[in-house]
């Protein structure tokens, strides 16, 4: 990496919130709210969660209070970047039934506003890059996706905080994002190292009031993000999993998972980069207009496997199967890399602490580097 | 006009909440009355019990030695029955007594208890006669009966409504309160269609719309107890406004062994 890394003193920090407002930009951050850091509206550096922290064990998630004056003192809440470009729930077309008796189709396409995300993980990021695979590099990209991603600005910050959920450096996603970033932050004891990685990035970092970085910032942030990779307790037994899960379709422990699953979607939904959705027509009362919506759905729903009057996986056994095959294993044939980008929200997520790189072990048992 | 559906909406053992999904509709109350003739619902002035229709909207349980005798006549008059409501789908709060007995029940409630003509259960609507489509919820709201009412109009199949609560409450952005405050949220065994309401207040779900298709409601038990629940606490979450339906009673009846075991 040629790219020259500046540095931005903490009480300066407010002037990257302003130049990507003078550049157009709504601002979305984390924020405390509900007892969870989550992305909110982002007017003023004093917003940010100072001195906050949280405490993450599968099925579990505490804010606390960190022993500095940080604001990224802390690993990922419930949301990631997913919401903001595949929403939950939208409208995709509207029909109406014409005096002539015909159909009336018409498009309902999001609105698009210029809108700049600060606070981004490395393995949301990645996750980005494979939501992207799916909505816009297939045969046909989806236009409400696309509409919603060709505005956003991405400031992520390098992961010097891992929850004990965490485990994207055996995933290769984190703690320190590679690319498909406009700006890079990296939070040290005094300011954030920065790094400017695409044409939008530069003409932001050019506005900024940015010092040289010297050559003990740039030590601290590899010290931290080097602490930070070691400090991660849990891994996926490999990279790539296909051969081994499907080696073992029929292993007990699908059945023993089960007994513990509730089967509610909730590892699905906070998922970043599961995409299943269903959709459905709301006819209006008089029958003369009709709205097609879709909206998230899970391979851990009856809907997701009923074709025809036959529900495929009416039991919790062959979902959670359905869940861990596709996400660590056929996901390589789909989209040349693994599904999974170490997030760990599916763990602490799951109601009952499921724990995906335990289950992955067992199921597997050790695999060897490629 | 004559060629107008008939709909009759009976009531049963029940508070009669749920039929306030058709006359809190406001405006769309006009609009679904010139779709279709209303010829019994005697909270809206309408008496004829006995009307041949094209669906009965069914609130309420069984209750009383009456009440299946009323309702064998109400499924030959119809040609859908719905049930609309946790009384008539599962029973409602009142099937508690099922879990009780009943007769001492009466004779402490009431000053003259040998007037009180009540079975020793209360049932749901399925128990008795075929049931074509069941609207969960304590209430129903009134999305859920004029989707049902518009699809069959149309001519087809409701959509069954059948996810998880928790399903909703992400897509709405919602924390959960089971995660991140310890909650004993009923939400990953509940069926959906109130929008996560409790949870959009910060508070758990208590399973007013029942149980969810393929539910673990012994996974969700065993968490309770993870997060500090007493056995009988655990079973009362489950023996509530639904506990008379199959996946919670079952669930509900083992906590209440373990309490009475002092487990």
């Amino acid at each position: 990496m040629t790219q020259a890394l500046s540095f931005l003193p903490r009480p300066r920090l407010q002037a990257l919130i302003d130049a990507l407002h003078a550049a157009g930009f709504r601002c979305i951050g984390p924020r405390v709210a509900e007892g969870v850091i989550a992305y909110d509206a982002l007017e003023e550096a004093a917003q940010l969660p100072w001195g906050v922290s949280e405490t993450q064990a599968p099925g579990h998630y505490r804010l606390g209070a960190s022993d500095t004056q940080r604001c990224f003192a802390w690993a990922n809440g419930p949301q990631a970047l997913k919401p903001l470009l595949f929403a939950p729930r939208e409208n995709l077309w509207r029909s109406r039934r014409a005096a002539d008796g015909g159909l009336r189709f018409e498009e309902t396409l999001p609105g698009s506003a210029p809108l700049a995300v600060i606070g981004v993980r490395p393995c949301d990021i990645a996750a980005l890059a494979l939501q992207d695979q799916h909505f816009l590099q297939q045969e046909v990209s989806d236009p409400y996706y696309a509409r919603r991603r060709r505005d956003l600005f991405l400031v992520a910050v390098n992961c010097t905080h891992p929850a004990a959920t965490c485990f994207c450096v055996s995933t290769g996603d984190g703690p320190r994002a590679s690319e498909g970033y406009d700006i890079a932050l990296t939070e040290l004891a005094d300011g954030y190292l920065l790094e400017a990685h695409s044409e939008r990035g530069r003409d932001i970092a050019a506005a900024l009031p940015l010092e040289t970085a010297a050559e003990a910032h740039i030590a601290a942030a590899d010290t931290a993000l080097q602490q930070a990779a070691e400090a991660q307790q849990r891994r996926l037994p490999g990279t790539d999993l296909q051969a081994p899960l499907f080696a073992n379709l029929n292993h007990p422990r699908w059945d023993e998972v089960a007994a513990r699953c509730l089967s509610c979607g909730n590892c699905t939904s906070v998922c970043p980069t599961c995409f299943c959705y269903s959709e459905h027509d709301a006819p209006a009362l008089d029958g003369g207009e009709v709205t097609h919506s879709r909206e998230w759905d899970s391979c851990f729903t009856q809907g997701h496997s009923y074709i025809h009057g036959i529900t495929i996986r009416a039991e919790t056994a062959p979902r959670y199967r359905q869940w861990l095959t596709h996400k660590l294993g056929s996901w390589h044939a789909q989209y040349g890399r693994s599904g999974c980008v170490g997030c760990g929200r599916c763990l602490t997520w799951c109601p009952v602490g499921i724990d995906l790189t335990e289950e992955a072990a067992a199921i597997c048992g050790e695999v060897a580097p490629p | 006009m004559t060629n107008k559906s008939r709909i009759a909406v009976h009531k049963f053992s029940s508070c009669d909440g749920c039929q306030l999904a058709f006359l809190n509709l406001g405006e769309a109350l006009l609009e679904l009355a010139g779709l279709v003739d209303f010829v019994h619902f005697l909270e809206a002035g309408f008496d004829d019990a006995a009307a041949q229709v094209d669906i009965a909207f069914i609130e309420g349980s069984v209750s009383t030695p009456e009440d299946a005798a009323r309702l064998r006549a109400i499924r030959a008059n119809s040609r859908y029955l719905i049930t609309i409501g946790a009384c008539a789908t599962a029973g409602g709060v009142q099937a508690l007594r099922n879990l009780a007995d009943a007769e001492a029940w009466t004779a402490a409630v009431y000053a003259s208890p040998e007037f009180i003509h009540s079975l020793a259960t209360s049932t749901p609507i399925r128990a008795e006669v075929k049931v074509d489509l069941e609207l969960w919820g304590c209430p129903v709201n009134s999305r859920q009966v004029l989707a049902a009412v518009r699809a069959l109009l149309f001519g087809v199949a409701p959509v069954v409504e059948n996810d998880k609560v928790c399903m909703e409450c992400k897509r709405r952005g919602q924390v959960c309160v089971l995660v991140a405050r310890g909650e004993p949220c009923m939400g990953p065994v509940t069926r959906t269609g109130c929008g996560a309401l409790c949870p959009s207040f910060g508070r758990d779900c208590y399973a007013c719309y029942g149980p969810a298709e393929n539910s673990n409601g012994a996974a969700l038990a065993n968490r309770f107890v993870g997060l500090g629940l007493a056995p009988a606490a655990v079973a009362r979450r489950f023996l509530a406004i639904n506990g008379a339906s199959s996946e919670f009673d079952s669930v509900g009846r083992s906590w209440r062994e373990k309490q009475n075991d002092g487990g």
